[in-house]
């Protein structure tokens, strides 16, 4: 990791765990290289922290390519920092200048709680996931794929819902710490498809019924999810999800 | 109602409630508007109180007022319900939000708007609903119609009454460029082949209303019409 010239003043939320406060502690890092991803920045910070006997700055990453969706930090103001379409671990030092302050701070939203200094349980999305975010698929054998026409646009709205990769940073950044984006992705992703026909009005709603009991806020379309959204999600999805909704409860006979 | 399910109680429910009762607020407006603007006729009023003594007596408006009063408290109510529970979501704010990066400032600011909203209503209900539907009319005009167009001339001429139906308008025209477009997406009609219309209607319709409200204050404060 080559060393560069940036000097920076960090403001990095720390806190034991969920049963603590936590605070913003200062810390100085010098010789930043501008090339340097945000998270190897932090990774030089952990460095110093260990050599000096002193506690890492815990913070989510796997993949460090932008494909995982497990980095979360909030960088002045901003889920996944200041450059659009981007996650934290594909931010690099450049998008700051030498002498910067820059604040970091964990996903904060009462169904994602706090595990340790930046790090959040993002489990609920998981329930939602499991409460219908799937097809069910007979098993036998695999049928003609051309059986299944499906119009090329109808097919590619189906891609683009299905690049979200669950980072949270959509609710992270709502000012109702709403999880409508992320929900109505994965409800869009099966709606706008074949296979995903058979279980469309029970999956809404199961779906819809586990984001609320996992004390996500109400959507009020301010649009800020879309906005800082690394996937480009659209609010299309949400109005999908509020028709699916509407068709589900006022038309569908079936009750979930 | 039981094979609707949690269908109102749920969070998408409640938005459908709110998108209900703004689109039906935006279509009172409209009449609200056109029925006022008839003071802008300048006739001492004439026309402006034969439609207010029809506003005032015809029944089925009667009844449909009954329902505005309940679709407004139902908005009220639930953009209360929702903003508590929008709260009670993210119990720990950010130290540092930069939701101007991300949203219009009016679209976070729903609540506040539509607080001075509430209470500018408080004011308008008493300045004249009260007046014309309770306490009466003090004076006739030429046709021997009620003068509810004396009234506005006569309350319009305090500066301060004014200057706050003049903040009242700024703050319904910023709800209005939030609240039209967003009752839409609510209700799921978002569609690339309407969005710009849409979009557009929402700006110019906010705009217009607000304008046409400000101007009969400052009207009949500056004596533009008599
Ligand atoms: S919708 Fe976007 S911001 Fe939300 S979880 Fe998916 S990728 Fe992340
Ligand atoms: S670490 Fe995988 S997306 Fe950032």
């Amino acid at each position: 990791m080559s060393t560069g010239n940036m000097n920076l003043t960090l403001k990095v939320w720390r806190q034991k765990n969920n049963k603590t406060t936590g605070a913003l502690v200062d810390y100085k890092l010098a010789d930043i290289s501008p090339d340097m991803s945000f998270l190897e920045m932090f990774d030089v910070l952990n460095e110093q922290l260990i050599n000096k006997g002193e506690e890492p700055v815990v913070f989510d990453h796997d993949c460090r390519e932008g494909i995982c969706g497990m980095c979360s930090m909030f960088i002045n103001g901003r889920p996944h920092g200041p450059k659009d379409l981007v996650t934290t671990c594909q931010l690099h030092m450049r998008s700051f200048k030498d002498g910067d302050t820059i604040v970091v701070e964990p996903w904060r939203a009462a169904a994602f709680p706090v595990v340790k200094d930046l790090t959040v349980d993002r489990s609920a999305f998981d329930r939602v996931i499991a409460a219908g975010g799937f097809i069910s698929v007979n098993t036998g054998n695999a049928q003609d794929a051309n059986n299944l026409p499906i119009p090329k646009m109808q097919a590619d709205a189906a891609f683009e819902a299905a690049a979200c990769i669950g980072c949270g940073a959509c609710v992270a950044t709502c000012k109702n710490a709403s999880a409508m984006l992320f929900v109505s992705a994965k409800i869009s992703q099966l709606a706008l498809l074949p296979q995903g026909q058979p279980e469309r009005y029970r999956r809404v709603q199961s779906m819809v019924a586990q984001m609320d009991a996992e004390g996500f806020g109400n959507c009020t379309n301010t649009g800020a999810c879309e906005a800082e959204c690394p996937k480009g999600i659209s609010l299309e999805n949400i109005a999908r999800m509020n028709r699916d909704f509407a068709s589900a409860k006022f038309v569908s006979e079936e009750t979930v | 109602m039981s094979g609707f399910g949690n269908a109102f109680s749920s969070s998408i429910g409640k938005k459908f409630i709110m998108g209900a009762t703004g689109i039906f607020l935006v279509l009172f407006l409209i009449v609200h508007c056109g029925i006022n603007a008839l003071i802008f006729l300048d006739d001492q009023g004439l026309t402006f109180n034969i439609g207010a003594h029809f506003m005032a007596t015809n029944w089925i408006i009667r009844a449909g007022e009954v329902i505005l009063m309940l679709g407004l408290l139902v908005h009220i109510f639930q953009a209360l319900r929702l903003t508590l529970q929008n709260n009670k979501a993210r119990p720990v704010k950010y130290a540092v939000n930069d939701g101007k990066a991300n949203s219009k400032w009016y679209s976070r600011s729903m609540g506040l708007l539509g607080t001075l909203l509430l209470i500018f209503l408080v004011v308008h209900l008493k300045d004249f609903w009260v007046v014309s539907r309770f306490t009466g009319i003090p004076s006739v005009d030429a046709n021997g119609h009620e003068d509810l167009y004396a009234v506005m001339r006569d309350k319009f001429q305090d500066p301060v009454r004014v200057a706050v139906y003049l903040l009242a308008m700024v703050s319904l025209c910023y709800h209005l460029l939030h609240g039209f477009a967003s009752a839409f997406q609510t209700m799921g009609w978002n569609h690339s082949k309407y969005n710009g219309i849409i979009k557009s209607v929402g700006v110019w319709y906010s705009i217009i209303i607000s304008i046409v409200f400000a101007a009969m204050p400052l009207a009949f404060h500056f004596g533009l019409i008599k």
